[in-house]
């Protein structure tokens, strides 16, 4: 075997290395090493000059003691001098210990560009390119800086040599990832743009990737490089393989160049140019025939060579996503290497066809390989290739595969790497949500997830469940059944308890009934579990407790004695001794209907982004899974937008300003992350997040499709008729024709509200496609946050289907939003509108008050622009009775003994927006006998008051 | 590509080559999670892998560990023929070459990267022409001869024997 005969040794650093490898132990080389750092910095500071060959091993020397992992924090200077050495080892030496050790030291920085100006000058190619390598090598912003304008010059000049035009082309890319803003775009940019014609198949490689790393950021200057590009790819892949001489590798063409191309073109959509697409799909073709072939040798070489170019005109065809045939081609291709005997092929092959399975022309194609891939996740003996398959999975599930899916997910988390369980766990907990068509399989499921993989399950994963069991009451009493049952095993994980302790304590009354799961056996099972629980859990388990004790009077006994023990009552931990004194206090002198509102069913959950999903995304990276930040961004845009609006009205002082605190705590129900109506329909809201682009589970037409996207057609005329009659009542029918029946139940809370919305079919015959959503005009928008949840898409004949309206007021508002409703009745499209009764008055709190008071404040709005007055006949006959149950389901408490004229009456709320609380006092005198009605609103904000007079007169 | 690492099957790094801009502390802590990560796995395992939000390509030639970080969108398969091209030019160049040739003339074997990969791309995929700039190179260097070959020769009959 011939050893280096080439170039010139350095005998003395062959010596130091062989030394250091000798070294028995750590501490031996230290020493060696530090002994040989000593004497190079006597060297170095010696009073003899240096010759440039002992300058040049020292630094050799230093570099090789950096690179073994070694501080150096000399010898910056000498390699500096060797730069101008006119030896060229010696300036090759000083290059590479310039690049590898870059020191920001702004002098050392000054000087290394002068040498690197002067090669660049020196018109000799080989230092040139030294110089180029350093600056490419480095790419510090300090470089770019002073060469940033240069290395175009050098790329497009006419005499460059091919190597330097090369090497500047990729400087050029360096400077422009590392400093974009210093890279100068010119008319030097059309030039680089027909390097692709170029006779050397070296500069064409380093430009195109030099133009794909342009045209990614800016695509149109570059424009003209597809046809360029083309015609080059269309060159390579019809070529015979001995055309391109050294570039051919392994009996493939130029398989770097190619890939690169490929790349380009995938920065742009498909040509326009009809020729030009045709010639692209020909090479596209092309490629994928030559798969088909015989491979021209048994050298892995010449298959991986030829895969890649075939993976990458994959790429491009599933980036195009327009040609059905060729994506098609690609999947049967992707499904052949599915099997392949090559591990790295199977891997690709997985991966590649986890973006096949997003396109729509693709999505059933990836499916019919469900079976094979299910088999690599039970075989594959390598952990990356069963991780694609799980990816795979993931991205090919939909509503008719979903079961199967989530079942082998499950099956094989029982035997995953624990490296992958998390991901895995949240994946499972995704699609069982997002294709849940029962929620009771929901709920086996991720009970499932926590029996099997408990330690992985995050609190991402337990909350959720809790917050869809709490929304859909279909599910409850299954749900408390079940966590009843799974909680009856020997080593049940803390996350049960926490699932479990959460809904019996909500809902296990649903099974109290069954003497199997009679409260105390309830409690007595959940307590079995409490010795063996964290902090965290046992406070969860003794709220549990005490919503028991409202659940079922007859276990308070059993439950306060629990509470009184010394363990509880005297527990080390704050929190839990707390809770444990304040519960025990409670329950004992609470009346039943205190502890009844107290520990009332938890409200819904307003309607969010799963936090699982955010936390795959965590995990996944921004990029893989679409953001919806922008949305929530512009709720809070629209909320700060009207806060000036609130500001300006504050002045007068708030009229009940000392009757209730003005910070009340927000309900622990509400979030800040609310959708506004206005953006949300009601199609499955993960359907958006995914962007999985899957085919809608009932295939109706696709012209179906296209208008459940539009919100409220302007044709439809808004329905109105029934508004009025919901100002003073929440419940009743809101609209009804020939086909459909829809009907209300409504309650609000301080500023929230929920509203129940009932969907009856009224014929013998199905609707499909139906949806429904609800749309703020403009003037509404901020002022009122609705939020419509999804609703089934099929009403059966007769059947009725609920929908779920959340309601946030922001601030007061005058308008109502408008209910869309849309669905296929045999064949023909229906569209609906109709105003929904969310006015003003349904965010009142009653207030009670004394005669005195109320007139004090009655004094105190007498600004004119705070009181409306309207006197108006009556449409109703004058029943006191009636009317006093009217002005009650107005929102404000009736004021009885205020109003020196017992014919008169008097009331008194606080309208609650999120932004402010708005006193209001009304005053309604009736005149029998002209059968007439004076109405007076005084309130601190004068479109409140006019607004809610509006409301109030046309009710009697 | 990101970086570029060689290393021994004792995880002793023998080469590295960065392409985006890291502390010293980072890529130390890179270059000890990555070698921990592929000498545990299996020799027939794929050569791919996902890490942090890169790809990983490795081969092992011998004693050596050839591994590259590449972008999200960049083609496994040509990474691995880019480390395959690699290694035929250090073979080329030292004449079946093996592990000391690369530890004793680390500088040669940074200068033949540079030739062939430029800022994490290939430049020139041309054998002929990779291995013609370097000789031209070494053409340019003074003569200086040295007892040193024949002690290079003996060193590496003694470690190393196989070529890679």
């Amino acid at each position: 075997m011939p050893a280096v005969s080439k170039g010139d040794g350095m005998r003395g650093l062959a010596v130091f290395i062989s030394d250091i490898r000798n070294c028995k132990s750590k501490e031996a080389e230290i020493k060696r090493i530090n002994k040989e750092l000593a004497n190079i910095r006597s060297k170095f500071k010696g009073d003899k000059a240096l010759d440039g060959y002992s300058k040049k091993k020292y630094v050799c020397k230093l570099l090789f003691i950096f690179l073994l992992g070694h501080d150096i924090d000399f010898g910056h200077m000498e390699a500096v001098n060797l730069l101008s050495s006119n030896k060229y080892t010696e300036k090759q030496i000083g290059y590479l210990f310039i690049s590898v050790l870059v020191n920001s030291n702004s002098d050392l920085i000054r000087l290394i560009n002068n040498a690197i100006k002067n090669d660049l000058n020196s018109r000799n190619p080989t230092f040139m390119n030294l110089a180029l390598h350093c600056i490419a090598n480095v790419g510090s912003r300090e470089m770019a800086e002073a060469f940033a304008s240069e290395i175009p010059r050098i790329l497009v000049a006419g005499d460059t040599m091919d190597s330097v035009k090369q090497s500047a082309a990729l400087c050029l890319l360096r400077l422009n990832r590392t400093s974009p803003d210093l890279v100068p775009m010119g008319e030097w940019t059309a030039r680089v743009v027909h390097l692709l014609n170029d006779q050397h198949l070296g500069v064409v490689t380093a430009a195109t990737s030099l133009i794909t790393t342009l045209a990614q950021k800016s695509p149109d200057d570059f424009k003209t490089s597809i046809s360029l590009a083309v015609a080059r790819l269309s060159r390579i892949v019809t070529s015979a393989c001995i055309d391109l001489q050294d570039y051919t590798y392994y009996f493939v063409a130029a398989p770097w160049l190619s890939v690169k191309l490929l790349r380009l073109l995938q920065c742009y959509p498909p040509p326009e140019d009809a020729a030009l697409r045709s010639r692209l799909t020909e090479c596209l073709e092309t490629i994928l025939n030559k798969a088909q072939e015989p491979p021209k040798s048994k050298k892995v070489q010449h298959s991986n060579a030829k895969n890649a170019v075939l993976f990458e005109a994959i790429s491009l065809i599933i980036h195009h996503d327009s040609e059905p045939t060729l994506l098609v081609r690609a999947c049967n291709q992707l499904g052949q290497f599915l099997q392949h005997r090559e591990t790295n092929l199977r891997y690709l092959a997985l991966e590649s066809m986890c973006t096949l399975a997003s396109s729509e022309f693709s999505h059933e194609a990836v499916k019919t390989h469900i079976e094979t891939v299910i088999n690599a996740l039970k075989t594959e003996r390598d952990v990356s290739v069963r991780q694609r398959a799980v990816d795979l999975l993931y991205a090919m599930c939909d509503r008719s595969n979903a079961k199967q899916i989530v079942a082998e997910m499950l099956s094989y988390l029982e035997t995953a790497d624990y490296s992958i369980r998390e991901e895995i766990v949240l994946k499972v907990a995704i699609l069982a949500e997002k294709y849940a068509v029962d929620y009771t399989w929901y709920v086996d499921t991720i009970l499932n997830l926590i029996r099997i993989a408990g330690d992985y399950v995050s609190e991402e994963v337990w909350y959720r469940v809790i917050q869809i069991v709490i929304n859909r009451d279909d599910v409850q009493g299954y749900a408390a059944k079940t966590v009843f049952e799974a909680l009856h095993a020997p080593a049940c994980h803390e996350n049960l308890v926490k699932v479990g302790g959460y809904i019996l304590g909500e809902f296990g009354n649903l099974i109290a009934g069954d003497s199997r799961s009679s409260p105390l056996v309830q409690f007595n099972l959940l307590h079995s579990k409490f010795h063996l629980c964290s902090v965290p859990t046992r406070a969860l388990l003794l709220s549990a407790y005490i919503k028991f004790i409202n659940l079922f009077p007859e276990v308070k006994a059993t439950i306060q004695d629990v509470l009184r023990s010394d363990s509880q009552l005297r527990n080390a931990d704050v929190e839990l001794q707390q809770r444990a004194v304040e519960y025990l206090r409670l329950s004992c002198i609470a009346s039943t209907d205190i502890l009844a509102t107290v520990l009332e069913e938890m409200p819904p959950f307003p309607e969010r982004e799963s936090s699982i999903l955010a936390k795959l995304k965590k995990k996944k990276g921004p990029g893989n899974l679409p953001d919806i930040d922008d949305s929530r961004r512009n709720v809070n845009g629209n909320t700060e937008h009207h806060e000036p609006t609130e500001t300006t009205n504050k002045s007068p002082p708030s009229l009940m300003a000392d009757l209730l605190p003005t910070n009340r705590p927000r309900p622990a129900s509400s979030s800040p992350i609310m959708l506004s109506a206005g953006t949300m329909g009601s199609s499955h809201p993960f359907t958006d997040l995914l962007n999985l682009n899957s085919p809608p589970a009932a295939a109706p037409s696709l012209l179906v499709d296209v208008f459940s996207d539009l919100s409220a057609p302007a044709s439809v005329e808004v329905s109105e008729d029934n508004f009025s009659r919901f100002v003073c009542k929440n419940n009743g029918v809101l609209y009804e024709n020939q086909l459909l029946q829809i009907g209300l139940k409504s309650e609000y809370r301080q500023n929230l509200g929920r509203m129940y919305v009932f969907y009856g079919n009224k014929t013998s015959t199905q609707f499909l496609s139906f949806s429904s959503s609800v749309t703020n005009g403009d003037a509404l928008k901020g002022q009122l946050i609705v939020h419509a949840k999804s609703v089934d898409p099929v009403i059966d004949g007769g059947a009725q289907v609920q929908q779920i309206l959340n309601m946030e007021c922001v601030s007061d508002f005058t308008d109502a939003p408008v209910l869309n409703i849309q669905f296929r009745y045999g064949g023909a499209l229906q569209n609906i509108a109709v105003k929904l009764p969310v006015m003003l008055n349904k965010f009142f709190q009653p207030t009670e008050m004394t005669s005195q008071d109320f007139f004090q404040r009655w004094k105190q709005l007498g600004a004119p622009q705070q009181e409306v007055q309207k006197i108006f006949k009556s449409q109703h006959p004058m029943d006191t009775d009636v009317t006093k149950a009217k002005i009650l389901g107005f929102g404000v408490a009736l004021l009885d003994g205020v109003d020196p004229n017992p014919a008169n009456f008097v009331g008194a709320g606080v309208i609650h927006t999120k932004d402010t609380q708005v006193g209001c006092l009304l005053r309604l005198e009736p005149n029998t006998q002209a059968e007439m009605y004076r109405l007076t609103l005084r309130t601190s904000r004068d479109s409140v008051s006019q607004r809610l007079c509006d409301l109030l007169s046309e009710q009697f | 590509m990101q970086f570029m690492l060689l290393f021994s099957r004792q995880g002793k790094l023998r080469l590295q080559k960065w392409y985006v801009p890291l502390s010293d502390k980072e890529r130390k802590k890179i270059s000890r999670d990555l070698v921990q990560t592929i000498l545990a796995r299996k020799p027939k395992m794929c050569s791919f892998l996902e890490w942090r939000d890169l790809k990983i390509v490795y081969k092992r030639y011998a004693s050596l560990y050839f591994c590259c970080a590449v972008e999200d969108q960049d083609n496994e398969l040509i990474t691995l023929e880019i480390i395959h091209r690699y290694v035929e030019l250090l073979d080329k160049y030292f004449g079946s070459v093996c592990e000391l040739d690369i530890i004793f003339n680390f500088e040669k074997a940074y200068f033949i990267l540079d030739e062939f990969l430029l800022g994490g791309e290939a430049q020139e995929t041309s054998k002929k022409n990779v291995l013609k700039a370097i000789e031209q190179a070494d053409l340019l260097q003074e003569v200086h001869t040295h007892i040193f070959s024949t002690t290079l020769i003996f060193l590496k009959k003694k470690y190393n024997p196989g070529p890679l």
